[in-house]
């Protein structure tokens, strides 16, 4: 038996902050053998991407530490490699692509030099070759008209195009190990496919070894030999990638694969990790209950009160030109669209970024100001409403935005954060019986009351997206659009969010619309699903039609698109 | 790019406008009437309104505003009420020593900070930037007038390296009455300049892109060199040149203690002997400089920054 490329034994890393030893990856071992693909899966804060840094050797020091393990990459133990020697494998033998390929380009190079750079200090040619070689490379990943590209700067690239180079800027010096920590997050579902299918090709023609680190089994069922599991700093669960899609042994791994929504058959609420374990992570049985497939058609609110009501909306922004900067001509974000939502009722609009969906919800609000078209609300046309009409309105109407991160500001108490909509509408009574709506508020989303008083930063993801759940609902809204609320989350969390939505809708008789680029999310939540390309609304259908029969080619392709892996096993078989 | 230039070269003309309204108000209206303080206080009223015939004071209002205007585009800003020298040639004599003083002080204290200000990004953290980060605070928490007094005392005066003060036109003439003032300069800037690029630069340290760079093997310097000071650009341009139209004025203190004759020297002047005409010319050179410096740190903007295209 050949050793594998690269063996980690009974890694440790530790961080020290202000407030102790944190130990992010806990005495783990993995092997990834010569030419193959091993996918690490876990949630935000699991440890993997802290063990694919370590592998580089880019923890941040002195804040990080390994008191235990060894990393042999072709025999050489990594941790016992000075600097020096870490340079040289470090985009030679070992390169990483990362999450975000908005941020990880260097925005004042041109694309093209940023892959000869690499090239240039690995390989020694001259600056020509190593300028033709990224020229060769973009055709490679599949760039357009590659000898142009590499002149452009990463801002006028799309977000795909910027992940391409970044494979390409990996690649550049045949590297032995890749590592690809989430390269698909941060991207639409189409382009998603596109990258996975690229990705897999290289490592094939090229007969790599890839590290492939994501949230989501799902990503990687169709590319991945084998998968390692990771929660809380540990690994869980290892095995061949058949076995862990079809025989998922560790009640963590089940519950990943469990919590994806399907399309079409769903239960009425998505499993979750929560179901499979308790928080000590001993196992729990699943009630059958919890998988009865549900049908969305049988529990839909028979009302005929429209409670909003679109008639041909145009949102359009000016483009500049000229010596004063007149308008010469405007851009059409959304194109004439028209739509009907009865009230306790969820449309779900699907679309790619670029869309217009953003602003289509923005638009519904008067966050951005439509310039054709009627907004009928509860029957009332509020197009045009102004000043204390419009504020009492926005009562009525709240918005969950898609980051968490950035929507709360991180000055604020939970609390503050919380009260804050009720003191601009002076609602509520006393600033006591406004803290008590807010305490009650952050138990319904699931956290404990005695978190009022803390900040932003001490929350995860998931529980920051909550926080924006419940002040969307401080002033109780009758309507909330969503928008991209989930796609920042992790899938386990994602389930966990989409079920508190759910559960809101029922108890409060909300009514949503629910904006996500993921079609497979959409239709879990959504009774009536359009879909949006270039401004309008292509294609509009009953949530539970519109896998089955879609019409246009569009459609399909964001069908299509949905990563397969995690269909490989029925909800029943988990449990 | 050039009908940007053009868009903004016009709009030079309401804020112009608008500067020498300000100006017009300030030392027209609000001030009050100047013959008193120029004629003390024995004078006559025939003698006060002589003069105010003479200063045209007794203008309409709107005439005299439409002088301040007319200064402010042609920069015929009339004769001085103390020296009766024309202001436009008074100007051009103290420029050539403010001039002397101030641009060799401000490039080389830019050059040292910048130097500085990479060096300890590179050791951050370590022992040597918290030193030099401690050296800063130190030196900007002494008053200007100590560093003055001391380096003219020690300096100039016991050791006798310098022209204790005074002024000598044509190079190489000039250099050791500037000499020190200069030094003094760049001790007073390093100190504000190497924490603000400093700052700046380990803002970039921890973006996404480094980790690339990084990641593809590049040492720590050519990172922080290639990678990290092209994108630092931005808000150490802005920072640097929009110092620079007060250049123009000089360090008034420097050049009051080293008695150098420059714009400096001029203004003060004017300041004490309530010379109006003089105080309006210095207020709009100074507003035009920042207008003009404004645009080119704009324009140097595009260079630094890909991203940043002006239609």
């Amino acid at each position: 038996m050949t050793l594998p490329l690269l063996s980690v034994k009974n890694l440790v890393v530790e961080f020290r902050t202000g407030e102790g030893i944190v130990r992010a990856v806990n005495n783990i071992s993995f092997d990834i053998p010569h030419g193959k693909t091993i996918g690490i899966v876990g949630e935000s804060g699991s440890g993997k991407s802290v063990t694919s840094l370590a592998v580089m050797g880019l923890l941040q020091k002195p804040a990080a530490v390994i008191p235990q393990g060894e990393i042999f990459f072709n025999g050489v133990d990594l941790l016992k490699c000075n600097e020096n020697e870490m340079r040289k494998i470090r985009g030679n033998q070992i390169s990483m692509i990362f999450q975000e390929p908005m941020t990880s380009l260097n925005p004042v190079f041109k694309v093209g030099e940023q892959i000869a750079e690499a090239i240039r200090i690995h390989k020694n040619v001259s600056n020509k070759v190593a300028w033709e070689k990224a020229v060769h490379l973009m055709n490679l990943v599949g760039i357009p008209n590659p000898s142009a590209s590499a002149h452009k700067y990463p801002h006028e690239m799309s977000g795909g195009q910027k992940q391409r180079v970044m494979i390409a800027m990996a690649i550049s010096c045949d590297p032995k190990l890749l590592i690809a920590d989430e390269p698909t997050t941060a991207l639409d579902v189409t382009i998603q496919k596109q990258v996975l299918e690229l990705l897999h090709k290289l490592q094939q023609d090229l007969n790599m070894s890839m590290m492939f680190i994501t949230h989501d089994l799902g990503v990687i069922g169709d590319i991945a030999d084998d998968v390692v599991v990771m929660y809380r700093s540990n690994v869980v669960e290892q095995n061949n990638a058949q076995e862990i899609f079809t025989k998922a042994i560790h009640p963590y791994t089940k519950g990943l694969l469990a919590c994806r929504p399907k399309l079409g058959a769903n239960p009425r609420r998505l499993l979750t990790v929560s179901d499979f374990m308790t928080e000590e992570g001993v196992e729990k049985t699943v009630p059958v209950e919890r998988i009865q497939i549900f049908d969305k058609e049988s529990e839909v609110i028979k009302t005929d009160h429209v409670l909003l009501e679109i008639q041909n909306l145009v949102t359009q922004f000016p483009i500049k030109g000229g010596l004063f900067g007149r308008t010469v001509d405007h851009f059409k974000a959304v194109d004439d669209v028209s739509f009907k939502i009865k009230k306790g009722q969820t449309l779900g609009l699907v679309g790619e970024s670029g869309c217009g969906k953003t602003t289509l919800g923005r638009s519904i609000l008067r966050l951005v100001e439509p310039s054709a078209g009627k907004i009928i609300y509860d029957g009332k046309d509020i197009t045009h409403v102004q000043h204390e009409e419009l504020r009492l309105l926005r009562k009525k109407m709240q918005i969950i935005f898609q980051d968490p991160y950035s929507s709360l500001n991180p000055r604020m108490t939970i609390a503050d954060i919380l009260m804050e909509p009720l003191n601009i509408h002076n609602e509520g009574g006393t600033k006591a019986q406004r803290y008590e709506m807010a305490r009650a508020l952050l138990e319904k989303v699931g956290l404990k009351a005695s978190l009022m008083n803390r900040y932003p930063h001490e929350f995860s993801g998931g529980q920051r997206q909550r926080i924006c759940i419940a002040r969307a609902l401080m002033l109780r809204p009758e309507f909330v659009i969503c928008d991209e609320s989930v796609s920042a989350l992790d899938v386990s969390i994602q389930a966990q969010v989409l079920n508190l939505l759910l559960d809101l809708q029922q108890e409060f008789g909300l009514t949503y619309v629910f904006i996500s680029h993921d079609l497979s999310v959409v239709n879990f939540i959504a009774d009536e699903v359009g879909v949006m390309y270039a401004g309008k609304i292509i294609e509009m259908d009953k949530a539970s039609n519109i896998y089955k029969s879609a019409k246009t080619e569009y459609t399909r392709a964001l069908l299509s698109a949905i990563p397969k892996g995690e269909t490989k096993q029925s909800l029943a078989s988990l449990v | 790019m050039t009908k940007y230039i053009i868009r903004r070269l016009l709009y030079m003309i309401p804020v112009l406008l608008g500067v020498s309204l300000i100006i017009f108000l300030l030392f027209n209206v609000v001030s009050g009437d100047p013959t008193a303080v120029l004629l003390g206080k024995n004078a006559t009223a025939r003698q006060m309104a002589d003069l105010r015939e003479q200063l045209g004071l007794n203008k309409s209002m709107f005439l005299q505003y439409i002088d301040v205007v007319k200064s402010a585009f042609t920069f015929d800003f009339g004769y001085s009420w103390a020296t009766k020298q024309e202001i436009s040639q008074m100007i051009k004599q103290g420029s050539y020593p403010s001039i002397c003083l101030s641009v060799p002080a401000f490039v080389i204290s830019t050059i040292i900070s910048l130097f500085i200000s990479v060096f300890v990004a590179y050791y951050r953290g370590k022992g040597i930037d918290l030193f030099v980060r401690v050296v800063c605070i130190a030196g900007m928490s002494i008053s200007a007038l100590a560093y003055i007094l001391f380096f003219q005392w020690f300096f100039a005066y016991k050791l006798g390296w310098f022209e204790i003060s005074g002024f000598e036109e044509g190079f190489p003439a000039f250099v050791p009455y500037i000499a020190l003032p200069a030094i003094i300069w760049i001790v007073l800037s390093i100190g504000p300049d190497v924490r603000f690029f400093r700052t700046v630069i380990l803002d970039e340290i921890y973006q996404d892109y480094v980790r690339t760079a990084r990641s593809k093997g590049l040492s720590e310097m050519t990172i922080l060199l290639r990678h990290v000071l092209r994108n630092a650009m931005i808000p150490i341009i802005t920072y640097v040149v929009i110092q620079i139209p007060s250049l123009i004025l000089g360090a008034l203190l420097l050049e009051n203690f080293f008695s150098i004759p420059g714009l400096g020297g001029i203004t003060l002047n004017a300041l004490n002997s309530s010379d109006f005409p003089v105080m309006k010319a210095m207020a709009i050179l100074s507003s035009v400089g920042y207008i003009v410096f404004g645009l080119i740190s704009d324009i140097l903007y595009t260079v630094a920054d890909p991203r940043i295209k002006f239609k």
